[in-house]
């Protein structure tokens, strides 16, 4: 670790805290990580080592484990419908709010806002009923459309906050260089803000893969990674626990990697 | 045309929200006093006469009334650090943003390798000659420290979301009103408390609202650690649609989970009141 730079040098309880805070959030992933890398007797042995054995017994039984391929694809394709939704109805969304001024925009804003104080997760019992009548139950776009209801205010925010940093005149300048309204924001407003719009893609992706309730509630046969570790926390051994939580872990370490950069205004922008 | 254009880009998201947002929980609400095809309150009387229906109610307060309070605490504290770091901000920003990105499920899965009987936690107790047999830690025998583990996986999977809120809400602060504080010779300790703390309420009030509501929803963390050992309210709802399919009985506890957010973000609206003119 690289010791931060702090004003006064003196200042070794700051970076003490520092540490200790740093610590505090890795070291429980490394455990779960070194239970996930050893190999299942080592896993239920003790004392136990707080260095994996890096035997990958652990993971082919988890990944051998009937049912636990087809709940990874789930996952993943829940999660890809998720993302494509949330930025499909979200950016438009995202993009009238900061480019117009128009009576009823506070309504809306009002109503995305709104869903924040609402438990959403509770959204999946009502919907089973209406997915059964529709014939969306346990299906990957039912779900899909759940997980949506939770991302889609945070994409909204986000391609908001992402569009108000564009300057108007930008586009300004292609209409009068004889672009239209929609040439105009693909070749000038889209190039810019497409980082962007990835990141809150990635993170609609983040919300359906790591949700546990409504996927637990809504799926049956085509269970998702979470729903399928939740079902059977009762029953499976703890190597296969272990493995299924790195599993869930590690693609997120990733993900926080990539939208670091947005962060902020994925919440920041909730303040105004 | 140029007028309607911002309501056509509008429309599918309000399409979407009012079908599979406000729909729903029209449909809860009407669900929860529904049984048998006539309108009863049957629902919520076999809710509040299950033996455990307070002890999940009061479980889920109590474990919001334990957690919110130190994430908060811990939250201003990451925030403030990394507001103040000048080199390496990026990087611990990003560590300690990590949790961010981690399911309630695995974070429960996270907190298990370290408190179940073989676990981390009694292999350290072992080694330091504290005890000199593993013991059951998370048996019904002591659901207290079932608790403990709760609270612990949430404080460390939750308390993130509220840093980077108060992150970008201190990024908001001006300058001048702390250079101020120190041309009046203002404390560390009374710039925090008189400058940045008044400052930050709205962030304060957004992060609060989130986490209250997530605190009220804690479902898989409670499952992973502790069973069927410490009912909460939202553990209690999963149990009654799924495993004794009463979807009228859970569509009344999703209204008590549903009318306890409700109140609390009135209640910190209310305590964190922003005037208009006060925003910066």
């Amino acid at each position: 670790m690289s010791a931060p730079s702090v004003r006064r040098a003196g200042d070794r309880v700051f970076v003490a805290g520092v540490a200790l805070l740093i610590l505090w959030v890795l070291l429980p992933i490394w455990l779960l990580f070194v239970n996930a890398l050893s190999a299942p007797a080592e896993v239920t042995a003790f004392p136990k080592r707080f260095i994996p054995s890096f035997d990958l017994a652990s993971l082919s039984f988890f990944f051998g484990f009937s049912g636990v391929l087809d709940a990874l694809w789930n996952s993943v394709r829940v999660a890809a419908v998720t993302m494509i939704l949330s930025i499909g109805v979200g950016a438009p969304a995202g993009y009238a709010l900061s480019r117009f001024d128009f009576p009823g925009k506070e309504a809306f804003r009002f109503l995305v806002v709104m869903t924040r104080a609402f438990p959403l997760p509770l959204l999946a019992l009502p919907l089973a009923v209406m997915f059964i009548r529709t014939g969306l139950d346990d299906t990957i776009l039912g779900l899909a459309l759940v997980h949506t209801t939770l991302a889609l205010p945070f994409a909204v925010l986000i391609t908001y906050s992402l569009f108000s940093g564009i300057p108007l005149e930008l586009e300004e300048a292609a209409w009068t260089l004889g672009c239209n309204r929609v040439q105009a924001f693909i070749k000038v407003i889209l190039p810019l803000a497409a980082p962007g719009i990835a990141a809150s893609a990635v993170f609609a992706f983040v919300i359906s893969w790591n949700e546990v309730f409504a996927a637990a509630v809504l799926t049956v046969e085509n269970r998702t990674l979470t729903a399928f570790l939740l079902q059977s926390l009762d029953v499976s051994p703890l190597p296969l626990k272990f493995a299924g939580g790195a599993a869930l872990v590690l693609p997120a370490l990733f993900f926080i990697f990539a939208v670091r950069k947005y962060l902020f205004a994925m919440w920041g922008i909730a303040n105004r | 045309m140029p007028r309607l254009l911002p309501y056509l880009l509008l429309l599918p998201a309000t399409a979407f929200l009012c079908l599979f947002f406000l729909f729903p929980f029209v449909q809860v609400a009407h669900d929860s006093v529904m049984r048998n095809g006539a309108y009863t309150l049957e629902n919520f009387t076999r809710m509040a006469g299950h033996w455990k229906f307070s002890t999940a109610f009061w479980n889920t307060m109590l474990l919001a009334a334990v957690v919110v309070p130190i994430q908060l605490a811990m939250a201003l504290t990451m925030a403030s650090i990394v507001t103040k770091l000048q080199r390496g901000r990026s990087t611990i920003l990003y560590i300690f943003a990590i949790p961010l990105g981690i399911s309630d499920l695995a974070a429960g899965l996270v907190w298990l390798a370290i408190f179940e009987q073989s676990g981390f936690l009694n292999s350290l107790l072992v080694g330091l000659g504290v005890i000199d047999q593993p013991i059951l830690l998370l048996g019904y025998q002591n659901t207290w420290i079932i608790f403990i583990a709760i609270v612990l996986a949430e404080v460390w999977r939750a308390t993130a979301i509220m840093m980077v809120i108060l992150v970008a809400g201190m990024g908001l602060i001006p300058k001048e009103y702390r250079e101020a504080a120190d041309v009046f010779g203002a404390s560390r300790w009374q710039k925090f408390r008189r400058v940045t703390l008044p400052m930050l309420r709205p962030s304060l009030q957004t992060a609060l609202i989130l986490r209250v509501i997530l605190a009220f929803e804690v479902f898989a963390v409670v499952v992973a650690l502790g069973g069927t050992q410490l009912p909460v309210l939202m553990s209690e709802t999963y149990h009654w649609q799924f495993a004794m399919q009463e979807r009228g009985v859970a569509a009344a506890f999703a209204m008590v989970i549903l009318g306890v957010s409700v109140a609390f973000t009135i209640l910190i609206l209310r305590l964190l009141h922003v005037p208009k003119g006060a925003r910066v």
